[in-house]
């Protein structure tokens, strides 16, 4: 049995388009891959599949060894497959506190709790404390998510993410509306995550992929072109000819 | 920084009873009980409209938790009060006339009604939710009408007396009992809704609120959780039902109209969506409002409650329980 997330022959079409064309990918415990792409090359589709926000037309997806195809979006977070969202996806009324609060109820299985006040659990509220430490967040615990920067906001999303203790963590475009000014927080976060944690990211930003990521797929029109080390993707000439530019070095 | 949520809770590490009923003044709670027992002594021959109120006030609490929680818009709530109010009265007629038993009967048969409809209506979002809430209350309010020999059909049923409650204290023509009955009731189930939306549950309702898709990505079972919204809520409107029931002595067919449902909707859009005082007050202003434009222009009332709910939207659309944040706001002062 294999640890880690095993993606077998993937396929997804929409009528007679295919997004998604007999992929296959292998994600170990502590893997940092990039998925690259150019727009529209089905790297957000590929996000989706694994998480199961869209069902496959054909094909497995095993985690540490059992087939998880069959299970929906929350069975699979349950199973371990956590995701960022390309745009911040968070509650607008909800403070940070309460964000990482609602996670980490959930992953508890508390959240049919009736009789209880939600933040009743000390070491769950110590464990928020933990967590927005880590992450540099502990001044903005009871700011309004309306009221952060967007790469605030990005943090919450992954600090919220991580409260899940995933397994196999999917960052869609992590630094996607983040100013350059404070991209290095993403980076800083990403670099700090837990060396047993697989995580799949999908990235414009080749400055993030080169400095996170210890493998890179490309991924063109739905099919994986070629993967990789970074020094071997960064020197393959289809692959600075069809995305990074002849310039990148 | 804000604090934007007022359903936001501190953090207060290893909780405490004392220290939060220490930190949260009881004031407006008691306050709100003053008043409806000011309205006992002040409005003595009024008893059976104030009774009115209270019961409707714990009809539209229910409708906060499906709309101001969890953000499910529905326009067939009524449906859920009408099968309380049947099946206590049914129950009265042909097995006993305990008022707490009764209750229970209500409360139970509105939330099996509300669980099975709430497999179909919680698969569907928006626009649809609406058209199929009011269908299913359409169905029932029809079913009522032609099970003639079960439901007294277009006539109501009725021919039931309450006994008195636990026994000692019996319903009188003026509607005393009926009054502190329906107060003590509103209590019990205002106090279990603070709980509720406090509690974790409260927590997941507000958050599928807010996002459903980032529900679904923490893992949440959305569906099923606004099934369980929806089964509990149904569970408070049978109440609702189950009293209006025993203080009239009589259903009809109308507990069901759609029309019902659509004014606790008004109702609670004007007092302020999820916080559940704004049900108290959005209830009490409304059919005080109903009452005296009704009572001075039978055929023209609509306008002074169109009027108002206009007023309400376009300058305080969180509802009167916003009010005073929109004035100073208005004022350039921070919220």
């Amino acid at each position: 049995m294999s640890a880690g997330l095993q993606v077998k022959n993937l396929n997804k079409n929409f009528g007679g388009i295919t997004v998604a064309s007999n992929i296959n990918i292998d994600l170990p415990p502590g893997a940092r891959t990039a998925l690259i792409g150019p727009n529209g090359a089905g790297k957000t589709t590929f996000a989706n599949l694994i998480t199961g926000i869209l069902p496959p037309s054909s094909g497995e997806i095993y985690l540490d060894g059992k087939n998880i195809s069959g299970l929906n979006e929350a069975a699979r977070v349950k199973a371990g497959i956590a995701k960022t969202f390309q745009i911040t996806t968070l509650f607008k009324e909800l403070n940070v506190r309460e964000h990482l609060r609602l996670a980490i109820l959930e992953r508890n299985g508390f959240t049919s709790r009736l009789f209880r006040r939600a933040n009743s659990d000390a070491a769950i509220e110590a464990e928020i404390d933990e967590r927005l430490d880590q992450m540099n967040l502990s001044k903005l615990a009871d700011m309004a998510i309306n009221n952060m920067a967007y790469g605030q906001q990005r943090l919450v999303e992954l600090a919220m993410t991580l409260a899940l203790k995933p397994r196999i963590l999917i960052l869609d475009e992590p630094a996607a509306g983040v100013p350059s000014s404070e991209s290095y927080l993403i980076i800083e976060a990403v670099a700090k995550l837990d060396r047993d944690l697989a995580v799949l990211i999908i990235e414009h930003d080749m400055k993030l992929v080169f400095e996170v990521a210890n493998s890179i797929i490309v991924l063109v029109n739905g099919e994986i072109l070629t993967e990789g080390t970074p020094a071997e993707i960064s020197a393959n000439p289809q692959v600075r000819s069809l995305y990074l530019g002849e310039r990148h070095e | 920084m804000s604090n934007i949520s007022p359903n936001t809770i501190p953090n207060t590490g290893k909780f405490s009873w004392i220290k939060y009923l220490k930190d949260r003044p009881l004031w407006v709670d008691l306050a709100l009980i003053a008043m409806a027992v000011a309205c006992y002594f002040l409005f003595p021959y009024s008893l059976a409209f104030v009774t009115r109120v209270l019961i409707v006030m714990i009809f539209v609490l229910s409708l906060d938790l499906v709309l101001g929680y969890a953000g499910v818009a529905t326009l067939g709530h009524a449906a859920l009060f009408g099968t309380g109010a049947y099946a206590a009265g049914l129950f009265a007629l042909h097995a006993t006339a305990s008022p707490i038993l009764g209750l229970l009967v209500g409360a139970c048969a509105a939330s099996v009604v509300a669980f099975v409809s709430g497999l179909l209506l919680m698969r569907a979002h928006g626009l649809t939710v609406l058209m199929l809430s009011i269908a299913f209350a359409e169905v029932l309010q029809e079913i009522s009408n032609q099970a003639g020999s079960i439901t007294g059909g277009a006539d109501g049923l009725a021919g039931f007396i309450m006994n008195p409650i636990l026994g000692i204290f019996e319903f009188d023509f003026i509607g005393q009992t009926g009054f502190w009955y329906v107060l003590a009731v509103l209590i019990a189930v205002f106090i279990f809704l603070k709980m509720v939306v406090a509690s974790p549950f409260g927590l997941a309702a507000r958050g599928i609120h807010q996002s459903v898709v980032r529900m679904r990505a923490i893992g949440t079972g959305v569906y099923w959780k606004l099934v369980a919204i929806y089964t509990l809520s149904g569970a408070i409107a049978g109440i609702a039902g189950a009293l209006s029931a025993q203080i009239t002595e009589l259903v009809s067919p109308e507990v069901f109209a759609t029309s019902f449902s659509a004014e606790v909707v008004i109702m609670l859009i004007l007092g302020g969506m999820g916080r559940l005082y704004g049900a108290i007050i959005g209830t009490a202003l409304f059919m005080v409002v109903h009452h005296t434009a009704a009572s001075v222009d039978p055929f023209n009332w609509l306008f002074v409650i169109g009027g108002l709910v206009l007023v309400v939207v376009f300058f305080v659309p969180a509802g009167l329980l916003a009010l005073p944040a929109e004035i100073k706001r208005r004022m350039g002062r921070p919220t």
